[in-house]
């Protein structure tokens, strides 16, 4: 049975707690200012939002709970989404929802993390019990090490080469050049990416996403009510979300999205073609081509191809990561995950940072996250509409 | 077949010692399982008792059919290396000190995947590989992808060397040279490669056979000890702790009685003073001072062996006193390995069963010889374990522990005729 | 032995100690006769330390237990202000006596154990029996009636209640591995043959025999008949035995008393003690 549409649920109220590489605070701060930010940019009284979904690795020991009465917020819908990169997306479907049947009319969708010098260490060691058990007492690389091994079987495997993964990570960060929140400032060329010092064989350090701090947020609401307090907004035209896909694969060639895409172009009414930009999760390049597959772009394996017969920049033959990602820009954490659907938004309703690509209708933004053992296991993606 | 370290260059006496950091030693208890086999250099995994299924990582329910019913049995470990990467950054100060680290992903034949570190030997991915099991230096269990023909030492490894505490270039006290199953051990640390070995004399004035030979070795320095005086350990630790790297508890006391075949506490209490109070002695004394040399160059302060008994696991009653003196020396060699396990230095446990001398006579064969458990000390040290059940009737009465105590306890008692 | 060694050197500059100041007395008594050099005090005892050796049995028999110690503080967390240890040892470790009770031929007899001896005994004449050379010469040396006799003709006859002490010098092997001299076939070191020990019982009435090495016995006893005849034979006549003494060599061949006190343990076989000699002066 399809799943029911999202009706004229809109995203609205892009916003970004600027980055920092590290910082004193604790998330809450950083989320807190997400709120802030939001209940500005839709100049309501904090008391109209009425729905959060959180998204953090580093509020604990508190919950998405804790948060209400620290912010003073008073809801009668809340939802904490510990899903990393695939946090936005999940957020969006829950929010949709509750909106779409009337329990809630605004939510703040808001992800965000702070980063200590030590936080990222302690959570990567902590970060799942099979982690914890199986892949931290292994040279203690984090994600480096399962995305190491995942970038060189399928170089192996598919024929890809550095150049391919090169080709992606320049064109973001032309991208990210012209946002002026992104962390990298500097351009990048293929030879500094290719000559970039090991990290994991065959990673370097340009394939790595740079661990920092900051936080993203937007507001679910039905379109009358953006329409009534006057918020530019993007159409939500399909969401889907899956977990643990392919549990029987060697290892993970590819993600959920080839379960979910048929029935989320369905859902939304589009196909890949229709697409104007994507943004998808890219912690590592070799997670992109595996959303260009399962998301349709290309064929199975054909991510090299793929590669080779287009350009990424935002005013590419196919425009990418047009923030310039999380590769350029920085990972903070649980923001990470929504970082695409904000710069969607701003790109669906006009209010670039950067670069806007030229008579964009529909984007595409994908998430992925939470490497649990071997493999990341949490996917999703969302088909957003300009009005 | 290893390869020949050389002569590692003398430390220069006046630079810091640098201190021990472990690779990272939180395990769920679940995991332990994987633990418990490796401590004995087994490959064990979860099967589901229901289904069949092999699991890994290690969990509480059944991947394929939920059951519950999972239990740990021993792998071949049987598989392909299919992704490998080799890591030139690491969160962790252990893996930091020492890049970079090859690590792969293998398949193994059972259809699960395990991270594993990669040994030298093994080829370029795809490949075929054995998975083995090893302790690392925090104790706890990891795998590693061998070569699935040919049989390498993880000494071959340059990285994997770390998780043994090979006695080649070593400094080795063996706190009791006199025995049989002293002179045998201070000979296969010898031929071993061991750089020194201080043999422990306790009451010089008693002969005993065939010692004399041991003063032929070159590595060999005979050092006054006697585990039952505090004053003599203390005195020697003062004398060589600063430079030991392993210490093998050789100390036995063995007399044959049951507790109603000695009338009063004098022998049982020489057993303790010995097997058990030595051990407290020898541990306060030289305990600290391995810690203090754990990461002391590459002859660093590495491990601590015990030669016990097996039946130190259940009382066998015609050696009865002495089985009790046993187990109270395991159990503070638990404590020891608590106390250690922060800097990263192992101990090691023997349970031999009944060995060819002067105590075990009455024993009904299979004996071990002196050799044969020298040859398991060695072993120990050059591998990744830390508890040994060497010879038959170890191995025979460990598995029937495991099984069932009770029952172990009452077959015990029935030799007591 | 290094440190017996050190011991040792502080033990003979305390092994005469003769102190002398003016004495006025008219009468004189022993505290005068030691301020004013007419005696002097011999130290007759080894130090009880963990690395004296005991006598060795075969293991399978019960053991005498060495002299151990264990600090109890020294300034520090278990007792910030004081130091101290606790002791432990065999009745029959360090230099020490044997009471009649220690032998199965002398357990009926009265008075047999070192809590019930008579406190008159614990001062007595010794006769200082040189055999230095001899058993220098051969360490299986013993000592025979005949020897006792000969030494008798010197220095007149052994006087009843009188110690009789072997001089051996084995005092002075400070090696423990000589002094306990053991080879394949056991152990060998002087001490007294059967017909001495009856002749010193018997006809001399003496209150023991006492030696410089680890038994009134020689090494070689267990094979004698019967075995460890001075045992038998002295325990049995109700005498003592002192063993492990020292300094024999700074004694007079007579007119030294031995001052040598056990403690007083409930039904004590023998015990370690502080065995001294007063020695007046020509």
């Amino acid at each position: 049975m399809a799943a029911r549409g999202f009706d004229d649920v809109v995203l609205a109220a892009p916003v970004t707690v600027p980055y920092v590489r590290f910082s004193t605070r604790g998330a809450h701060w950083f989320l807190g200012r997400a709120v802030a930010q939001l209940v500005a940019a839709a100049k309501i009284p904090k008391q109209r939002i009425d729905g959060l979904a959180v998204a953090s690795f580093t509020l604990a020991p508190d919950t998405a709970v804790g948060l209400t009465q620290h912010l003073g917020l008073t809801l009668r819908w809340l939802d904490h989404v510990p899903m990393g990169g695939a946090s936005g997306i999940v957020s969006i479907r829950r929010a949709a929802r509750a909106v779409q049947n009337g329990d809630a009319e605004i939510v703040a969708c808001v992800g965000g993390d702070t980063n200590h010098t030590d936080s990222f260490r302690r959570n990567t060691a902590s970060f799942s019990q099979f982690a914890q058990d199986a892949v931290y007492p292994y040279g203690s690389g984090g994600p480096n090490t399962s995305f190491a091994l995942l970038t060189a079987y399928y170089m192996r495997a598919h024929g890809a080469t550095r150049e391919d993964f090169g080709k992606l990570c320049v064109a973001q960060r032309d991208n990210a050049l012209k946002n002026p929140l992104a962390l990298f400032k500097k351009p990048l060329t293929l030879a500094d990416y290719l000559n970039a010092r090991l990290v994991a064989d065959p990673l370097r350090l340009f394939d790595c996403v740079m661990p920092c701090a900051g936080a993203e947020g937007f507001l679910v609401m039905r379109r009358g009510m953006a329409e009534q307090l006057g918020l530019p907004f993007a159409r939500l035209l399909g969401a889907v979300e899956r977990h643990n896909a392919f549990p029987d694969d060697p290892i993970q060639d590819r993600g959920g999205w080839s379960l979910d895409r048929d029935a989320l172009y369905a859902q939304a009414g589009v196909g890949p073609d229709d697409i104007d930009f994507l943004e998808t999760y890219d912690d590592y390049p070799v997670i992109n081509v595996l959303q260009f597959e399962g998301l349709g772009f290309c064929p199975a394996g054909g991510g090299a191809d793929f590669i080779r017969a287009y350009t990424f920049e935002v005013a590419g033959s196919f425009p990418f990561n047009t923030s310039g990602g999380q590769l350029s820009v920085g990972q903070a954490g649980a923001a990470g995950g929504h970082l695409g659907i904000v710069e969607a938004i701003r790109q669906l309703t006009g209010q670039t940072l950067g670069a806007r690509v030229p008579n964009a209708r529909h984007g595409l933004v994908s998430g992925f996250g939470i490497i649990n053992y071997d493999r990341g296991i949490c996917s999703g993606a969302a088909v957003l509409a300009a009005t | 077949m290893s390869q020949v370290a050389k002569r590692p260059k003398r430390k220069n006496p006046v630079e810091r010692t640098r201190q021990p950091t472990l690779p990272p030693p939180t395990r769920s208890r679940v995991a332990l399982g994987l633990t418990a086999a490796a401590a004995r250099g087994r490959l064990q995994l979860q099967v589901c008792v229901d289904c069949g299924t092999v699991q890994y990582p290690p969990r509480e329910v059944c991947r394929a059919c939920l059951s519950q019913r999972l239990v740990w049995r021993r792998q071949d470990g049987a598989g392909e290396l299919i992704s490998e990467t080799t890591l030139h950054a690491a969160q962790e100060l252990y893996f930091r000190e020492r890049l970079p680290w090859r690590i792969g992903n293998v398949r193994l034949d059972s259809e699960v995947n395990v991270m594993a570190y990669v040994h030298d030997a093994v080829g370029a991915p795809p490949c075929r590989v054995r998975i083995e099991a090893a302790l690392d230096r925090a104790g706890q269990a990891a795998l590693i992808a061998m070569p699935q023909t040919g049989r390498p030492a993880l000494l071959d490894d340059p990285k994997l060397r770390e998780m043994t505490c090979d006695p080649r270039a070593r400094k080795i006290l063996v706190s009791d040279g006199k025995s049989a199953v002293g002179q045998a051990i201070v000979r296969a640390l010898a031929a071993a490669g061991a750089d020194l070995i201080w043999i422990g004399v306790a009451e010089p004035w008693k002969q005993a056979a065939g010692f004399d030979g041991l003063r032929e070795l070159p590595q060999a320095k005979v050092v006054a000890l006697d585990v039952t005086d505090s004053h003599s350990v203390r005195e020697l630790a003062g004398e060589i702790g600063g430079k030991v790297d392993i210490v093998v508890n050789t100390n036995d006391c063995h007399r044959a009685f049951s507790l109603a075949a000695r009338r009063g506490v004098e022998t049982a209490q020489l057993e303790m003073d010995i097997n058990y109070f030595g051990l407290l002695r020898l541990a306060q004394e030289f305990a600290p001072a391995l810690k203090a040399r754990a990461a002391d160059g590459t002859t660093n302060a590495i491990a601590w062996v015990n030669v016990l008994s097996i039946f130190a696991l259940a009382n066998y009653p015609p050696h009865g006193t002495y089985s009790a003196s046993k187990a109270a020396a395991f159990s503070l060699s638990q404590n020891l390995r608590a106390e250690l396990r922060p800097a990263g230095v192992r101990v090691i446990n023997l349970f031999p069963g009944p060995v060819d001398d002067e105590w075990d006579q009455l024993e009904m064969p299979p004996k071990l010889s002196p050799a044969t458990l020298a040859a398991a000390l060695v072993d120990a040290l050059k591998g990744g374990v830390e508890d040994v059940y060497p010879g038959d009737v170890a191995q025979d009465w460990v598995a029937r522990n495991l099984e069932n105590p009770k029952a172990l306890e009452r077959e015990l008692g029935e030799t007591l005729r | 032995m290094k440190a017996a060694k050190k011991k040792s050197t502080r033990k003979k500059s305390t092994a005469k100690a003769k102190v002398r100041a003016p004495a006025r007395r008219e009468r004189a008594n022993l505290s005068d006769m030691l301020i004013s050099g007419g005696a002097h005090l011999v130290d007759l005892t080894q130090t009880l330390s963990p690395d004296f050796p005991t006598i060795v049995l075969p293991p399978e028999f019960g053991q005498c237990r060495p002299f151990r110690m264990e600090e109890v503080s020294r300034y520090d967390e278990r007792g910030p202000g004081w130091y101290w240890n606790n002791v432990s040892f065999g009745e029959h470790s360090g230099t020490h006596f044997d009471a009649p009770i220690h032998w199965i031929s002398g357990r009926d007899l009265p008075n047999n154990s070192v809590d019930t001896l008579p406190l008159a005994h614990f001062i007595a004449p010794a006769c200082v029996i040189d055999c230095s050379a001899q058993a220098k010469a051969d360490s299986d040396f013993l000592l025979t009636a005949a020897h006792v006799k000969q030494w008798e003709q010197r220095h007149g006859r052994i006087p009843v209640g009188a110690w009789v002490l072997m001089r051996t010098d084995w005092s002075k092997r400070k090696d423990p591995v000589t002094y306990q001299n053991l080879d394949d076939t056991g152990q060998h070191t002087p001490g007294p043959d059967p017909d001495c020990v009856r002749f010193l019982a018997n006809e001399r009435d003496v209150l023991g025999f006492g030696t410089e090495t680890i038994g009134t016995d020689a090494g070689q006893a267990a094979h004698f008949t019967p075995p460890y005849p001075c045992h038998y034979y002295m325990h049995g006549a109700g005498k003592y035995g002192l063993q492990c003494l020292c300094n024999l060599d700074l004694l007079p061949a007579t007119g030294a008393f031995i001052v040598a006190a056990p403690l007083k343990i409930l039904q004590g076989s023998g015990s370690p003690l502080r065995a001294f000699a007063i020695v007046p002066a020509k």
